[in-house]
């Protein structure tokens, strides 16, 4: 016996809204203070610490940079994902996502490279207070951009076979997926100019 | 099948969807443009003061078209932006008030 969890495709009456959108928003809003509690943290390890070296003396802006072009790419491509759905082209909504994907294995590519370039020249967290909360902020983000295309291969692979029986619900899915993906990239866009670039 | 139950979050017409995909190419030009100024800024070695207030400016300029175009917030629900409002509410004393405990440093900076 398999029971059906409700207003996944609907809306609920009272809110206006189904339960999946609102759970991916207050999941949302539940990074936001994570996040926000790290970006406290490096305000208060900035002006607590005698000097503050610029992030160019340990880190790459050319390849940040590369980096930022890659997420902001993949985050259009998501919603053309998610548009390819509501017009129900689902062949569209296989590249588009496919590229999303790939955009996120280049940048984890891109910091592969980064991190152990840091570390061939013998910085480390332990080093000083800036690369411990570089690396801290940069693996968390990291970690989400691992989550996020954990997710989004599952949508593109054997999550899709959801769109044969029930297409509105799948979209959700994507829509939501989606939602998390952009959030990712807003977070990269404060991450960079912090650690890179002041 | 439930093609139709939705009309919010997937079934938005074709012309929605069509409108949605332009501001997306839209939005993409103009974060690009503002990666450029953000990288622009490093180079003018501007004072510490000055390059953190414009690059944080930029950031969250392209943050706003991230949040009202890539994630729909332009055209939302009420109760998403209540639960936004809240989470701001909560957000900003967790953000402002270690850094008060240091402003007198924030200031000398």
């Amino acid at each position: 016996m398999s029971m059906e969890i409700p207003y996944t495709v609907e809306v609920r009456p009272d809110t206006g809204l189904n339960n999946g959108k609102i759970g991916i928003w207050l999941f949302l809003a539940s990074e936001v203070m994570l996040f926000g509690a790290l970006f406290a943290s490096y305000v208060m390890l900035r002006v607590g610490a005698p000097e503050w070296p610029r992030g160019s003396t340990y880190l790459n802006i050319p390849l940040a940079t590369l980096n930022t072009v890659i997420l902001i790419s993949s985050s259009v491509t998501m919603v053309l994902a998610w548009a390819s759905l509501v017009k129900r082209d689902f062949p569209r909504f296989r590249l588009f996502m496919g590229i999303t994907i790939l955009c996120g294995l280049g940048f984890l590519l891109v910091k592969y490279f980064e991190y152990t370039a840091k570390f061939h020249h013998g910085y480390f967290p332990a080093t000083n207070t800036f690369l411990a909360i570089y690396f801290t902020l940069t693996g968390l983000h990291g970690l989400h951009v691992i989550g996020g295309m954990a997710v989004n291969g599952y949508l593109w692979g054997p999550g899709s076979a959801l769109w044969k029986t029930d297409p509105t619900h799948f979209t959700n899915r994507v829509e939501n997926a989606g939602l998390f993906w952009h959030l990712v990239d807003l977070v990269w866009i404060f991450l960079f100019p912090i650690l890179y670039l002041l | 099948m439930s093609e139709s139950h939705d009309p919010q979050d997937a079934q938005a017409g074709h012309g929605d969807v069509d409108r949605h995909v332009r501001a997306a190419y839209f939005v993409f030009g103009s974060l690009l443009v503002l990666t450029g100024f953000t990288v622009a800024v490093y180079f003018l070695h501007l004072p510490t003061r000055a390059a953190i207030a414009l690059a944080l400016l930029i950031a969250t300029v392209k943050g706003s078209l991230v949040a009202a175009w890539f994630m729909h917030l332009v055209s939302e629900k009420k109760l998403i932006y209540w639960m936004l409002g809240l989470t701001a509410v909560l957000f900003l004393p967790l953000l402002l008030l270690p850094t008060l405990t240091v402003l007198d440093r924030v200031m000398l900076h």
